[in-house]
């Protein structure tokens, strides 16, 4: 590199000289605006919580109350509404992806049909959620409501439930794709070394794939779990709203995403709005943590 | 044989049963959404609440006006970006923005939205479209980025030592040569992240607002698409229920399209390079 | 390490020099513009009328007023953050965001309505009948089922189902629910020492809706639904709503007469009262004003007299021409008394200290 750098730099003339150090010096700084744009957000969220930190201190994550009225805030309803539907959908969608992946991966890797599956399951991740949860509301939710009639519970119709169902289909294509890509990346040698001692496919799949791929595929349900977390529109619309701790699956409930779509715009008062901030600096915290072991299990992966 | 053959058709099963919603809805969708659409609908902007009629122009055009200024912003950035870090891949700064870059795509969309009114709305003093741009450039980086990274780390090595070893510049090697080659790619990810933000929602909800009116100015706020399904399909209104499933139809077709083009134009390149 | 730094630092410059370049063109560009836009954002209340006036007030004047209806309290917050040209609410500032805020703003009544009682119960033709104490009740979640004892004895003759209540309230800041909650913390002490009143409440049941479009469409699609919403979209949406009974003991169909039987009060100077729970015989007891807010003080942050001005004529056209559109949409217009207090009252907005009508 510095070989190649000396040779260019001898040849050119001054003004690319500089043309061209302004394009590395360019490059740098775009990098580094990167870190700063994600320290900045950081640093904007811890700011603007700090009046409800100061105010409610640690026990704003477990306080059961969220009253704006009287200024208590509690967040767990929307921690506890976040981690219900986000692992209701995680295992609604589990067998679904790893169905897809297994197919795409080892059973029918080419050919039409597998190919149509291929995009459609993409095309499912492409559109936006707002649709999704404009579909839920008016098609799926009468659906869950009058399932609910018949097992004789409240026919809410929306609430934790049919969030998690929505959610479910949208995180299907995350857990799929990337298990698809582990699936393939066992070796061959393997998997026909199980075959020519007689083993079927089911025994190829549970002694060789399986535990070969386990921490790939665990990896593509963190990522898909990190989507279901931050996930906003389609959850706000059909998940009911309310801050009550859910007494169950079938209970209407709220999200943090769903929450500071819901009551951002209108946090009258300081503690109020920073409250909210808060809630959304744990979402940060919580979807980069999850991110970020997923990817690092990938990358270990990818490399052994 | 009998497990293993069950398997095979359970998975066959699940795997093909999830396209079900998709073709459900999709179907769904343009079924309500065809016969709304026309040119009024089109042409003209809402009518008062309860009134009929009426059309969708202002969120149409904002839209288009509030993605094309996100993207205009965001391009040139992230696929700088993107050359540092194919460029760069062991100093101790890309680290740091590689890492960056991963965050990014973990952030939710709503927390951008937060932050882009605390960085763009509050200071300047009015929800503007500007700023909604501002929040999907954020959201367009992280995609626009890996695309171009990951592309232009397959090009061969032997290319750019072949421009620099011809005198080229450093900046016009990697402008003139190794661009244009991952140019495929790179493109690809421009539509790909055009399509991921075109139907975003939530962060438009505290930057661009809205707006009953057609609007050209960025600086003030502005309609779009995906705020005004949201805004519709959560009224009471048959009316707004059936302009907002005109709005999803035109949404859909418009990112779906996105979707299958960059993968048309990926593979036709793909063999060629 | 050193290299590091410096790096550091260039991206920082080039980076705030983004910021401000970005900064400049924004300011620029509403400069530039011709401006002819009025932002306004609040209560989902007057939404119905407002959409209206504005874009009765567009044709004739061109002028374009976007109001988006994200619920009173974020129009007060908005207000608050100067985001906004004016705000609506359908309470007026309490103690907390009249300090928060720090100068004087102005309440300009627009026009009052019904906040009423809607219900969705499949195969139930006629207006059902409630009382305060029922009303509460059900709020409350301790009425948990259409025929209870209690709501069957006050409406004999009525075919009311076994089906189960379903609450539907607002999940933002409403002016709606303040004048709901005011009025249930009037007629239920329970209600007073467990939930209170203000714009957004702990809800003790219930399903949350955003606006009151999101109320009206939960009740609309939930059979066994009750929720509360302004009259207009009651009727819009053709659903069901409560006769109440009154302070006197009169059951109560909302309308435009019995809401103005319950705005017939004389308004303090400042304009800000509830008139929930009237004394009138045949005023609708769940009745309230809805106001427009804006800065005592025109001159902030930077404002033109010229936008300053445009602000005070689309305030002086609500309370006069717009009024003509309140009736149609079953708002109560103001009285002849109001309407010379909201006059009064426009009259002292200023510019510099000089005011501007």
């Amino acid at each position: 590199m510095d070989e190649i750098k000396r040779i260019s730099k001898r040849k050119n003339s001054n003004g690319q000289i500089r043309a061209e150090s302004l394009f590395k010096r360019s490059l740098v700084i775009i990098g580094a605006a990167m870190v700063i744009l994600v320290l900045g957000i950081l640093l904007t969220l811890i700011i603007e919580s700090v009046p409800s930190i100061r105010s409610l201190g640690l026990k704003y994550l477990w306080g059961t109350t969220w009253d704006p009225v009287n200024n208590i805030y509690g967040a767990a309803p929307f921690l506890l509404g976040t981690v219900l539907t986000s692992f209701l959908a995680l295992i609604i969608s589990i067998p679904f992806s790893f169905a897809i992946a297994v197919y795409l991966g080892e059973y029918n890797p080419k050919g039409w049909l597998s190919n149509f599956l291929k995009n459609t399951v993409e095309l499912i991740a492409a559109v936006p959620s707002v649709i999704y949860g404009f579909w839920g509301l008016l098609v799926l939710v009468p659906l869950v409501r009058s399932l609910e009639m018949k097992l004789g519970i409240l026919p809410y119709g929306i609430g934790i439930f049919t969030a998690s169902l929505i959610l479910a289909v949208m995180i299907i294509p995350y857990a799929a794709s990337l298990g698809r890509e582990m699936i393939r990346l066992v070796p061959s040698p393997l998997k026909e070394a199980a075959y020519s001692l007689g083993a079927t496919r089911y025994e190829v799949l549970t002694n060789v794939i399986l535990p070969y791929t386990k921490s790939g595929l665990f990896a593509g349900i963190l990522l898909s779990l990190g989507r279901a977390l931050g996930e906003t529109m389609a959850v706000t619309m059909v998940i009911g709203n309310t801050s009550l701790i859910p007494t169950s699956i079938f209970a209407p409930g709220n999200t943090m995403a769903s929450v500071i779509a819901n009551e951002f715009t209108e946090a009258d008062h300081a503690v109020y709005l920073s409250a909210l901030i808060e809630l959304g600096l744990v979402l940060f915290l919580v979807t980069v943590v999850i991110n970020m072991i997923g990817k690092r299990i990938i990358k270990r992966f990818t490399n052994e | 044989m009998g497990k293993s053959k069950a398997m095979q058709v359970l998975i066959v099963f699940l795997a093909f049963l999830i396209t079900i919603p998709l073709i459900f809805i999709i179907i769904y969708i343009f079924r309500e959404g065809i016969t709304k659409i026309n040119w009024t609908f089109l042409t003209k902007i809402p009518k008062p609440v309860g009134e009929s009629g009426g059309g969708i122009v202002n969120a149409l055009i904002g839209s288009i006006l509030i993605v094309v200024t996100a993207a205009v912003m965001a391009i040139p950035l992230g696929i700088m970006c993107g050359i540092y870090l194919s460029e760069n891949s062991t100093s101790r700064l890309s680290y740091w923005s590689r890492l960056s870059v991963d965050v990014l795509q973990g952030v939710p969309s709503i927390v951008t939205g937060i932050v882009v009114y605390f960085w763009v709305v509050k200071p300047i003093g009015t929800f503007s479209a500007f700023s909604g741009s501002i929040a999907l450039a954020i959201m367009m980086l992280p995609i626009l980025i890996r695309s171009t990274e990951e592309t232009l780390k397959l090009i061969p090595f032997s290319l750019k030592e072949a421009g620099l070893a011809l005198g080229l510049p450093y900046h016009k090697v990697i402008l003139r040569v190794i661009v244009p080659c991952g140019i495929s790619g790179i493109l690809s990810g421009v539509m790909l992240s055009i399509a991921r933000i075109a139907g975003e929602t939530a962060p438009l909800l505290f930057t661009a607002f809205g707006n009953p009116f057609l609007s050209t100015n960025l600086g003030k706020p502005m309609q779009s698409l995906p705020l005004m399904i949201f805004n519709y399909a959560t009224s009471p209104y048959d009316d707004w229920h059936d302009m907002a499933w005109g709005a999803a139809l035109i949404l859909l077709f418009t990112v779906l399209l996105l979707n299958i083009i960059t993968k048309l134009t990926t593979k036709r390149w793909n063999v060629q390079l | 390490m050193k290299k590091f730094l410096e790096i550091f630092k260039q991206s920082l410059t080039a980076f705030a020099l983004v910021m401000t370049a970005i900064t400049g063109i924004q300011t620029k560009v509403e400069a530039q513009a011709d401006d002819k836009t009025i932002l306004g954002a609040g209560s989902s209340f007057i939404n119905p009328l407002y959409s209206k006036i504005f874009a009765d007030y567009n044709q004739k004047t061109g002028i374009q007023v976007n109001y988006q209806s994200i619920g009173s309290g974020g129009g007060i917050l908005q207000l608050t953050n100067k985001t906004i040209d004016f705000g609506a609410s359908d309470g007026p500032l309490n103690d907390e965001q009249s300090t928060k805020i720090g100068v004087p703003v102005l309440h300009i009544p627009q026009a009052s309505g019904a906040v009423v009682i809607t219900y969705n119960l499949p195969g139930n033709n006629n207006l059902i009948s409630l009382t305060p104490d029922i009303i509460a009740d059900i709020f409350l979640g301790n009425i948990k089922i259409w025929n209870d004892p209690r709501i069957i004895a006050i409406n004999k003759g009525v075919d009311i189902p076994a089906f189960p209540i379903l609450v539907a309230h607002r999940s933002d800041g409403s002016g709606t629910t303040n004048i709901f909650t005011n009025y249930l913390s009037k007629v239920s002490s329970d209600w007073k020492t467990k939930v209170g009143s203000g714009g957004a409440v702990n809800w003790p049941a219930g399903l949350g809706g955003k606006g009151s479009e999101g109320v009206s469409g939960l009740v609309k699609q939930t059979p066994g639904a009750i929720g509360y919403v302004e009259l207009i979209y009651a009727l819009q949406n053709k659903l069901d709503y409560a006769k109440i009974k009154n302070k006197k003991g009169n059951f109560i169909i909302p309308s435009i007469a019995s809401v103005t039987a319950a705005g017939n009060v004389k308004l303090p100077d400042d304009s800000k009262i509830f008139i929930t729970d009237t004394d009138a015989p045949d005023g609708y007891p769940i009745s309230g004003f809805t106001w427009a807010l804006i800065y005592k003080e025109q001159n902030y942050n930077g404002r033109s007299q010229d936008r300053a001005t445009k602000l005070m004529k689309l305030m002086w056209w609500n309370i006069h021409e717009g009024q003509q559109f309140a009736e149609p949409l079953n708002y109560s217009p103001l009285s002849k008394e109001a309407l010379k207090v909201a006059e009064k009252i426009l009259k002292s907005a200023t510019y510099n200290g000089k005011p501007i009508l």
